[in-house]
Order: C-alpha cells, then sequence, then structure tokens
C-alpha cells in the first residue's frame, strides 16, 4: 500500500491517512490499534470491500498479490483474500454449514468434485469435520467463527484477513482460534492479517505488529519492538500486555536489568533469573 | 444521585434455590443453580460461551421464568411480580445496546424507563438528568441514538436501566467491543454506581475486567454454578477455570508458573506482580 487515504461517505475525517505498508508472502501480521483507530478499513481494503462496495474516497495505490485493489472487483479478489468478520452471524446465512462452506466456490463455477474435497479439507482444517449437515445457528459462537474461517478457506486464498475475530469468544475460544491460525500459517504457508484491540495473542502469535491510531500507522516491527514501548501503546488507547508492564515497572526499579519480556515464557526465564540472584544470597 | 432505600447492606436481595430452565427445543440451559445477591455486592458471573450466564442473569428480573425452582427479589417470590415490578429492584442492560434502544434522542431513552412506571414531573427530570450525569452522557441528551459510537451507546443503554432506580444492575457483557480507553470509562461510571449502593452483576468473560472491579466471581459450567469466590480464589484455581473455557489474566498464569520460586499464586495485576517479586527477591 502506498499513500493510501479513505474518506468514508459523509464523513470528514481519513479514516486511513497516508497509509505506506508492505506485507511479505507467508507473514502473520497483527494491526493493533483503538476503535476509530482505521484498522477494519485497511483490512476491507486488502480484498477491494473498500473502495469497491463501501462508499467513499480512496487516494493511493494497493495491491494484493500483484493485483491493483481498485481495478479489479471483490470476486477476483476474494480468490485471494479471504474475509473474516467480527461476528460470524453477519456473514453465515445459509441452512447447512456445508452450502455456507460451498457458497464461494459455487460462485466461481468450481466443478462439484473439486467442491466437495475443498468442503472437506476446509471442515478438516478448522476441526469442525462431521458438522457438514448441521444449521450453522445452532453453533456454539466459537464454532461459527470456525465455519466462517473455512468458508473463507474453500475459496483456497493465499491470504486471510480477519477483523477482531476473537470478539465474542470466551478465553479458550480465543485460544483455539489463535492456534488455527498459526497453523493456516506454518502448515499451509497462509499470509495471515489480522486487527484486534487486546495486544496479548499479538505478542504470541505475530512476526510483526502494526500499530494504528487515527488512520495512520503509528509504529510497525516485531512483537518486541512494538509492544515493549507501553507508553506508546497507552498513548494510542492500547493497555499493553501485562507482560510487558511488568518488564517496564522492573526496568524502572531494577536500572541495571534489562528485562524485555513480552511472553510468559519468557517472563518465566527473566524473572527466575532475577529471583536466583537476590541481593540477599549476593551479600552472603 | 437518587438516594436508595434504607436497605442492610448484607441482606440478601436476589435468591436463586435450585433453579433450572429448559428452552423450548430441549436445551438445558439451568441444571440446578443456587445463588444469592447481597445488596450493595459486586459480582462477576464468568464463563465460556453457552455455559448459561445470560439465562441466568434473566431469571433475576423475570425475563425468564424458571422451569423449577424458585426466585426470590427483595424477599418476595419473582414468580408473582411483572417484568415491571421487577425491573424497579432489578435492571438488566442487553449486550447488544442496539437491542434495546429505540427512542429519537439519548433523553427520550433513558426517560421511557421511568416514564412507563408513572414517574413524571420533577420527578422524572430527577431520575432522568441523574442517569444522564452517572454514564457520563451530559452534553448527548439531544443526540440520537444512533449516531453515537458503541462505547457511547452501551453508556445509554446503560442509563435506560438506572433511571428506573434498580437496586441491583445486571450488565450482560458490557466491554464487548470497547477498546481500552472506553472501558475505563464505562467501568468508572460502574464503580460509581457501586459505591452509591447498588449491586452489579457483570456477565463477562474479560478476565482483566473482573481481575479489576469484582469483589465476588461466580464459575459458570455446562448450566451449574462451579466456584464462587473472590476474584483471588478464582484465578488461582486453574483447573476450575479450565474446566469452564477460561483462561485467568497472564499475570495469574506467570505468577503460577514461578510459585516454586516463591511467588504468590493469587496475584492479579501486573503491579502486584512486581511488588511480589521484589519481596520474594529480598530487595532491589
Amino acid at each position: 500500500m502506498r499513500g493510501v487515504r479513505f474518506v468514508h461517505a459523509g464523513s470528514q475525517a481519513r479514516a486511513l491517512d497516508g497509509i505506506d505498508l508492505d506485507i511479505a508472502k507467508g507473514e502473520f501480521v497483527t494491526l493493533l490499534g483503538a476503535n476509530g483507530s482505521g484498522k477494519s478499513t485497511l483490512c476491507m481494503l486488502a480484498n477491494g470491500l473498500v473502495p469497491h462496495a463501501v462508499p467513499g474516497t480512496f487516494e493511493g495505490t494497493a495491491e494484493v498479490f500483484g493485483l491493483d485493489v481498485s481495478k479489479y472487483p471483490v470476486t477476483v479478489l476474494a480468490t485471494r483474500v479471504g474475509m473474516v468478520f467480527q461476528e460470524p452471524e453477519s456473514q453465515l446465512f445459509c441452512m447447512s454449514v456445508e452450502e455456507e462452506v460451498a457458497f464461494g466456490p459455487e460462485n466461481l463455477a468450481v466443478p462439484k468434485d473439486e467442491i466437495r474435497a475443498r468442503v472437506e479439507w476446509a471442515l478438516e482444517t478448522v476441526g469442525m469435520n462431521g458438522y457438514n449437515d448441521r444449521s450453522p445457528m445452532t453453533l456454539s459462537g466459537g464454532q461459527k467463527q470456525r465455519i466462517a474461517i473455512a468458508a473463507a478457506l474453500a475459496m483456497h486464498p493465499p491470504m486471510i484477513v480477519l477483523d477482531e475475530p476473537a470478539y465474542a469468544l470466551d478465553p479458550i475460544g480465543r485460544v483455539e482460534l489463535f492456534s488455527l491460525l498459526k497453523r493456516l500459517k506454518e502448515q499451509h504457508g497462509m499470509t495471515v492479517l489480522l486487527a484486534e484491540r487486546d495486544p496479548e495473542e499479538a505478542a504470541v502469535y505475530s512476526d510483526r505488529v502494526v500499530l494504528m491510531s487515527k488512520g495512520k500507522v503509528v509504529a510497525s516491527g516485531t512483537p518486541r519492538e512494538t509492544l515493549l514501548d507501553v507508553t506508546r501503546l497507552r498513548d494510542i488507547g492500547i493497555d499493553p500486555p501485562q507482560v510487558a508492564t511488568v518488564s517496564a515497572l522492573i526496568n524502572e526499579r531494577l536500572p541495571r536489568q534489562a528485562m524485555s519480556s513480552i511472553t510468559i515464557e519468557e517472563a518465566e526465564v527473566a524473572v527466575s533469573r532475577l529471583l536466583s540472584t537476590r541481593p540477599r544470597s549476593i551479600s552472603r | 444521585m437518587i438516594p436508595l432505600p434504607e436497605a442492610d447492606p448484607g441482606q440478601r436481595i436476589v435468591s436463586l434455590h435450585d433453579v433450572k430452565f429448559t428452552y423450548d427445543g430441549g436445551v438445558e440451559a439451568l441444571r440446578g443453580v443456587n445463588l444469592h445477591i447481597r445488596n450493595g455486592e459486586f459480582v462477576a458471573i464468568v464463563g465460556g460461551n453457552g455455559s448459561g450466564k445470560t439465562t441466568l442473569a434473566k431469571h433475576m428480573n423475570g425475563l425468564l421464568r424458571p422451569t423449577s425452582g424458585e426466585v426470590m427479589v427483595s424477599g418476595k417470590p419473582a414468580a408473582g411480580l411483572s417484568v415491571a415490578d421487577l425491573s424497579r429492584v432489578v435492571g438488566y442492560a442487553f449486550q447488544n445496546p442496539d437491542h434495546q434502544l429505540f427512542c429519537t434522542t439519548v433523553e427520550a431513552e433513558v426517560s421511557y424507563g421511568p416514564r412507563n412506571l408513572g414517574y413524571h414531573g420533577p420527578e422524572l427530570s430527577r431520575r432522568v438528568e441523574y442517569a444522564i450525569e452517572a454514564m457520563g452522557l451530559g452534553g448527548f441528551s439531544e443526540l440520537p441514538p444512533l449516531s453515537l459510537n458503541l462505547g457511547q451507546r452501551r453508556r445509554v443503554s446503560i442509563a435506560a436501566v438506572i433511571s428506573m432506580d434498580p437496586r441491583v444492575l445486571i450488565l450482560d457483557e458490557p466491554t464487548t467491543g470497547l477498546d481500552a480507553g472506553e472501558i475505563r470509562v464505562l467501568m468508572e461510571s460502574i464503580g460509581e454506581l457501586n459505591r452509591e449502593g447498588r449491586a452489579i452483576i457483570l456477565i463477562t468473560h474479560e478476565m482483566k475486567v473482573v481481575a479489576e472491579h469484582a469483589n465476588r466471581v461466580v464459575v459458570m459450567a455446562d448450566g451449574r454454578t462451579v466456584l464462587d469466590s473472590d476474584a483471588r480464589g478464582v484465578f488461582a484455581d486453574l483447573e476450575v477455570l479450565a474446566k469452564a473455557r477460561l483462561v485467568p489474566p497472564p499475570i495469574s498464569l506467570l505468577a503460577h508458573r514461578l510459585a516454586s520460586s516463591g511467588i504468590s499464586r493469587d496475584i492479579m495485576t501486573p503491579e502486584e506482580f512486581v511488588f511480589d517479586m521484589m519481596r520474594a527477591r529480598g530487595g532491589p
């Protein structure tokens, strides 16, 4: 994306205000920002809903796998980028899970046998095989979200974009969802772009975190580069990961330490070391 | 502020005795719940998607009636009271504010409830002003609720409930979809309502919010309460939490892992963690 600006019809503010961003193939990128930071608009740009389906004024250039987003229709872009929204209810409308997952490839006139194979693969991948004949409405929130992901996967896109997909999931549902995304990246080489407000999972699963505020990219880098700066996170309306807060507090109190943990595993090691070099045992 | 009627702070205001509830279609959502809410408590009801939290809460103000068992509100059987009667004691703010908001201005929305209860004139104005002020909505009175953002709409939906001056306020997933700043503003207002003497029942799976605000946590799994304790006790019980599809905040998990190095297991915030680590270390 180069110099991307977008103003929603009827709004004064720029939802996206000069975005330059590159995402590499196979990367797991988390867009982190408060509500209104522009992350949802950026997600919709990745599969062409912005500018094609969302009314507004678009400037700049955005390419997805070499295709200019403003020149290709959503139907073409959808074969490159699968999209999953906050609330799966807004996305599911068929009578059965199988119809739901087959809907995309059917619209692309994929042959019947191929569709069957894709549906089975997609359901297997999200761990919902055997649910083919169930009505999506009878499923739990986490299961619905997995069907929405399976429907995106059935298009065989090399990239998946998810706008706050854990919105309504319980904590175990969140863990399951992020493990699934990790598997899609590691086993299927998929590129993952995810919008979030809570940085806890971003610290663990992302290759890169892009901090957004008021339609701009504030910072982009590894989770450690972006999430250790707790002051900057608070400035853009994000509660830092708890472990990053611990690192910052310890560095304040023990200026000779440079704790840079952002995950539980890292902090376990770092704090164990601090405890084994306790001042009393040194003086003894 | 409206002075609450005299009440013994420790007195039971809502009691459920062996409450069972089966939805049409046969889903057994509550399988025998015994629970007592006392005046002035701040209780979180936590549990995974589909554990029965919302079904339970809806029994407290008559939105649902038990298949068997008994609900008592203010010492009277709820079975003999209408939803309107119950709403004077127990207010319920829905998870999705848009299911609740239908008036053309915030003021009309907030006055709807007390007007229906028969209030008018200065008493009505007093209640509306109080509720708008309490939820930090001064300046929004004349605006249409749907022109506001999600955080503001959620506060309107709560104001529309507290204008009926309930002693107990049930909030169903009030932080869903809000960012850190919006959650802070909302929870500050809720904390103030609790300090005025109202019991707060917070249905949620946001464990950080629970750690920060609730005095008492009721864990639900599979239509039953499986633990009823203070937040520290709950976060220390990883086994019950996992059964309830919950994960404690990352900082509690870190404390668990470092328990053998002398860190307390019942840590709830990064600040507590660092304080405890300095203690375990024996100095800077």
